[in-house]
């Protein structure tokens, strides 16, 4: 976009093992292989970058952080150069919030994404997806992440909100601010809150006088156990975050799992020709692209699979570093799309279990499943260019196909 | 000799990933949260071994255990 200013840059890195950053262009090109370094190296990495920050890179070391609320705090779960000071104007309650305000805050939201729930849903994010490609396949050629994968749960979440499904590019801005240029630049980050707070408060004060059938309205009507409605903040950061961790997050996950099937026309085939396999192949897809990496802050001194661990600093909590380990995962560099054994952690492990994993399984199963009807053969575009996003959610940006067969 | 299986979630560890539910759903039930637990008293009926043994081990809490009686 033209109106950023340039981030601050880092310095390239040189030593991953005593040095590493997220951030840097050979992390978001290719991080498979730096893992399995840092891996090599240790349990546990640290950098000075960022004012300090731990990475767990095994399983168990990413299990062990994520279960541990005592030492490891949610308060801050972006790795940023910054540390902006905590307040409830940008706290998101249930992510950003650690026992025992956590539990009443997650099971408010957790309702309206059973599985159950999702199912109803089902038949208008086929009706999307379909549109989405109506747009383009006479084109006989697409980017993938801007047209089609980008705007399936954006129209879902705005759905579910009851939010028009025209807004989708301001929700994709203030996403951009928040997850990319809010890393080095704070007061993007700032600015996008406070834009999307006014944005909500004027939905909530509409929906005042007329309540409607939708999350705002479900928040707005929420009581908690002594029968008081939640403070107005706590509505909208929970709005904020729903509408944050539901978009870019499944967004990356479709735009790699297509990414996948348009280098993988075996795997492809397979999945036309035996369509039962899906949700098994879903699960490999986010195993292997998990999109989201999480992060923490230690509260405590303590020890991770040995590793002393020291107070002040962040962690980066990486869950698709984690899902490559191969101690956890025989074969973790390949994609099994028929994968029996999967305990992957792609939503997180423990408490803070993704909200939206549901609703994020289901958009990926129709979003793979109505493309393959209609497009069963489709190949990376040799003259364009697959970009990646930088920083916390890694999914491709650009991802642009040839439709048909390849001639 | 007929071995029997019974399935129990472990509910201080379930964090409601519903792997068991969609692996298994003759042997899991989801509570308004989306919380596992075993159906009835986690009796696997004969046949439905797989899927009990599937859903244990696709479960990244580690919530679920088979037990064999």
């Amino acid at each position: 976009m033209s109106d950023v200013s340039p981030p601050a840059a880092h310095p390239p890195v040189t030593d991953w093992v005593n040095d590493f950053d997220h951030t840097d262009p050979q992390w978001t090109e290719d991080p498979f292989p730096i893992w399995e370094e840092l891996r090599a190296a240790s349990p546990v990495v640290h950098t000075e970058r960022f004012l300090g920050c731990y990475m767990p890179t095994t399983y168990e070391a990413v299990r062990e952080i994520a279960n541990d609320t005592e030492h490891f705090s949610s308060r801050r779960i972006i790795v940023r150069d910054v540390r902006p000071e905590i307040t409830s104007r940008n706290a998101a309650p249930p992510i950003t919030s650690d026992p025992p305000a956590h539990k009443p805050a997650k099971q408010l939201l957790l309702p309206p994404f059973t599985p159950d729930a999702m199912k109803k849903l089902e038949p208008r994010m086929r009706a999307i997806c379909n549109e989405l490609i109506d747009g383009f396949i006479a084109d006989g050629k697409v980017d993938a992440a801007a047209r089609y994968s980008k705007y399936i749960p954006v129209r879902a979440i705005a759905h579910m909100l009851g939010i028009p499904e025209s807004d989708s590019d301001l929700f994709i801005k203030w996403i951009h601010m928040i997850l990319e240029l809010g890393i080095k630049d704070e007061s993007k980050l700032l600015q996008a809150v406070q834009e999307m707070s006014a944005y909500f408060g004027a939905h909530i004060e509409a929906r005042k006088d007329k309540p409607t059938d939708d999350l705002i309205s479900y928040l707005m009507n929420a009581r908690d156990k002594a029968g008081k409605p939640l403070e107005e903040s706590h509505v909208l950061g929970s709005l904020r975050l729903l509408l944050i961790a539901g978009i870019d997050t499944t967004w990356s996950a479709i735009g790699s799992s297509l990414w996948h099937l348009a280098r993988t026309p075996v795997d492809r085939e397979r999945l036309i020709a035996e369509p039962e396999m899906m949700p098994t192949a879903v699960e490999e897809l986010l195993r292997a692209f998990s999109p989201v990496t999480m992060a923490r802050e230690v509260v405590k001194e303590t020890t991770i699979s040995g590793c002393p661990v020291k107070a002040g600093n962040m962690v980066l909590l990486s869950f698709p570093a984690a899902n490559r380990d191969p101690k956890m995962f025989p074969d973790a560099d390949k994609v099994v799309i028929d994968r029996r054994e999967n305990r992957h952690a792609a939503f997180g492990l423990g408490i803070h279990r993704c909200v939206g994993s549901n609703l994020a399984r289901m958009e990926m199963q129709v979003a793979l499943e109505e493309w393959l009807k209609r497009i069963p053969d489709f190949r990376l575009d040799p003259a364009g260019t697959v970009t990646w996003s930088q920083g916390t959610v890694r999914g491709p940006r650009q991802l642009p196909f040839l439709l048909g067969k390849a001639m | 000799m007929t071995e029997r299986l019974r399935v129990h979630v472990d509910p201080d560890k379930c964090q409601g990933h519903a792997r068991c539910k969609a692996l298994a759903p003759e042997l899991f039930e989801l509570d308004e949260y989306g919380n596992a637990h075993e159906a009835g008293d986690g009796t696997v009926p004969p046949g439905l071994e797989d899927k009990a043994w599937l859903a244990k081990s696709n479960c990244p809490e580690i919530a679920i255990d088979v037990i064999e009686e």
